[in-house]
């Protein structure tokens, strides 16, 4: 692979620890992946966060890296394992808290902005058409591509990281025109609510497995199902672009295109989805919405399905911080706070320490929650639609 | 019996050791305990071995990314295997092998290397003694 004399001194070891470490990383995936060079990117996105999954020697190594290192393209985190302020009334235990609170000083010593969020398009991270960008995060990755129009691989806490570190990442994959192009054509019914959009993702993704699919039929869909989508096909299959058709950025040069092979899926596929990740619960723990990170329209679709009625149980909302100051500022979160409505950011219930917070069963809307919440945290979960599922939560 | 193949580094470096090898690929986030090194996953043809001090050998690495940092958990624990032989490696690994500083080599014919082998890598390099066969 061709290395410019920065990168060759960088990976020599003449920039400190940090930055050989990351070139280390770069070379071994551009290696792996018969990269020509490297491109230098305009912004970074690392998974990686939670102390759940790092563990002591995750933040060792975090702060090893941070004792010289410093990132040098603008660099958003992923949620942690917490609400960095409100984490006693969370239930989060202390001694989790102090080792979380370390995690993230390491992360604001490499210089990277602690957003906390999987959305970090709606806090200020917002690539533009045919940026190069390293971006960790399934969820993010694919909105990125395929909302955006950005170019990301797929890339894990680690390689996003040290992308960050040296400013750039190996070019391959999706960097390159050759391999944005769709491989499959999916058919698919009119979609109405952000349910049914990750159901779609979920069930395509566990179809395809990977690949791009292009969607045809959705109709108008709103950003917010585009990100349920997305959420859904990078959590069953390793799919990190999606086109659909008169919506997204590049779906147009695919247009006239007749892919070999076409899908069919109806609306009776997605009902059967939903009851595959989903089980009946009479009185769930809890009841939530934001997975990934809710946007200011979800939060004010909340509200008015809501109406004004107090909630009977425990609502929480997952938000980013950018979001949730944007509910203050227009007055919506404190009307949502009167009813009851409880919004946390800068965490997640995949990557908080669910089970120390005594939480067993949930109601949610999100197919990629469903998934991750049985399998990491063995918790028992049901879907249901908004609409359906905010009169749970007044009854 | 001797053999000598030649493979394609990922993370430099030498080690000595037994083989413990498979042709099923390793999740290690989920797949392999960090507390004591063993391999969890349900159903895996190595459900219940430990993999310290081994050469792992297997086809490649699946999961979540999350597994990368799993390797460097369990090398700070001493847990860690000697070194890492791969058909393909895949980023999950070569970027565990990285910050863990496990020897990483891959491109090589594993199905060559049988389990309890007498495994040296050294760069690129894989040198494999032939366990005795029992008659």
């Amino acid at each position: 692979m061709y290395l410019t004399r920065l990168e060759e001194e960088m990976l020599a070891g003449e920039h400190g620890y940090a930055a050989q470490k990351a070139m280390e990383i770069l070379v071994a995936l551009g290696k792996i992946y018969g990269a020509e060079r490297l491109i230098e990117i305009r912004s970074a996105q690392i998974s990686g966060v939670s102390y759940a999954n790092l563990g002591e020697e995750g933040l060792e190594f975090l702060l090893k890296l941070a004792e010289d290192g410093k990132v040098r393209v603008p660099t958003t985190l992923n949620p942690c394992g917490m609400d960095l302020e409100e984490w006693a009334e969370m239930g989060v235990p202390e001694d989790f808290a102090d080792k979380q609170l370390k995690v993230i000083e390491a992360y604001l010593k490499l210089g990277i902005e602690p957003t906390l969020t999987c959305t970090p398009y709606l806090a200020g991270n917002i690539p533009g058409l045919g940026d190069h960008v390293a971006w960790s995060e399934s969820s993010a990755v694919i909105y990125a591509n395929s909302v955006l129009g950005a170019r990301t691989n797929r890339e894990g806490g680690p390689s996003a990281l040290a992308a960050a570190i040296a400013g750039r990442t190996p070019l391959y994959g999706l960097h390159l025109d050759e391999n944005r192009a769709p491989t499959m054509l999916i058919r698919a019914p009119r979609i109405s609510s952000e349910l049914e959009a990750s159901a779609l993702g979920y069930r395509v993704g566990r179809m395809l497995g990977s690949g791009v699919p292009f969607f045809k039929g959705l109709g108008a869909v709103s950003r917010d199902q585009l990100k349920a989508l997305g959420a859904g096909l990078a959590s069953s299959g390793g799919i990190a672009l999606f086109h659909v058709e008169g919506i997204t950025p590049e779906a147009h040069r695919y247009s006239g295109m007749h892919a070999e092979e076409e899908i069919e899926v109806t609306e009776k596929d997605l009902r059967e989805e939903i009851e595959l990740l989903s089980e009946s619960l009479e009185d769930p723990d809890l009841i939530f919405i934001g997975c990934p990170h809710a946007s200011i329209e979800e939060l004010t679709e909340l509200y008015l399905l809501l109406g004004g009625r107090r909630i009977g149980r425990r609502l929480w909302v997952f938000a980013s911080r950018a979001v949730k100051a944007q509910a203050e500022k227009i007055g919506l979160l404190e009307k949502l706070e009167e009813i009851g409505v409880k919004v946390y950011c800068d965490t997640c219930p995949v990557v908080a320490p669910l089970r120390r917070l005594g939480v067993k069963t949930i109601i949610t809307n999100s197919s990629k929650a469903a998934y991750y919440l049985r399998n990491i945290h063995g918790v028992r979960v049901q879907l249901k639609p908004l609409q359906e599922l905010v009169e749970d939560a007044v009854r | 019996m001797r053999i000598v193949l030649e493979g394609r580094v990922i993370r430099e470096g030498r080690a000595e050791g037994e083989a413990l090898t498979t042709r099923q690929p390793i999740s290690f986030y989920g797949g392999v305990d960090p507390e004591t090194g063993r391999i969890i996953e349900r159903g895996h043809e190595l459900e219940g071995e430990v993999i310290a001090d081994k050469i792992l050998v297997f086809p490649y690495g699946k999961g979540s990314t999350v597994g990368s940092y799993i390797l460097l958990r369990l090398r700070r624990r001493g847990l860690a295997p000697k070194a890492i032989v791969n058909q393909r490696c895949e980023p999950i690994i070569a970027v565990g092998a990285i910050i863990a500083e496990i020897p990483c080599v891959d491109e090589v014919d594993i199905s060559l290397i049988s389990r309890g082998d007498i495994v040296r890598v050294e760069g690129a390099r894989v040198e494999v003694w032939k366990r005795r066969q029992s008659p």
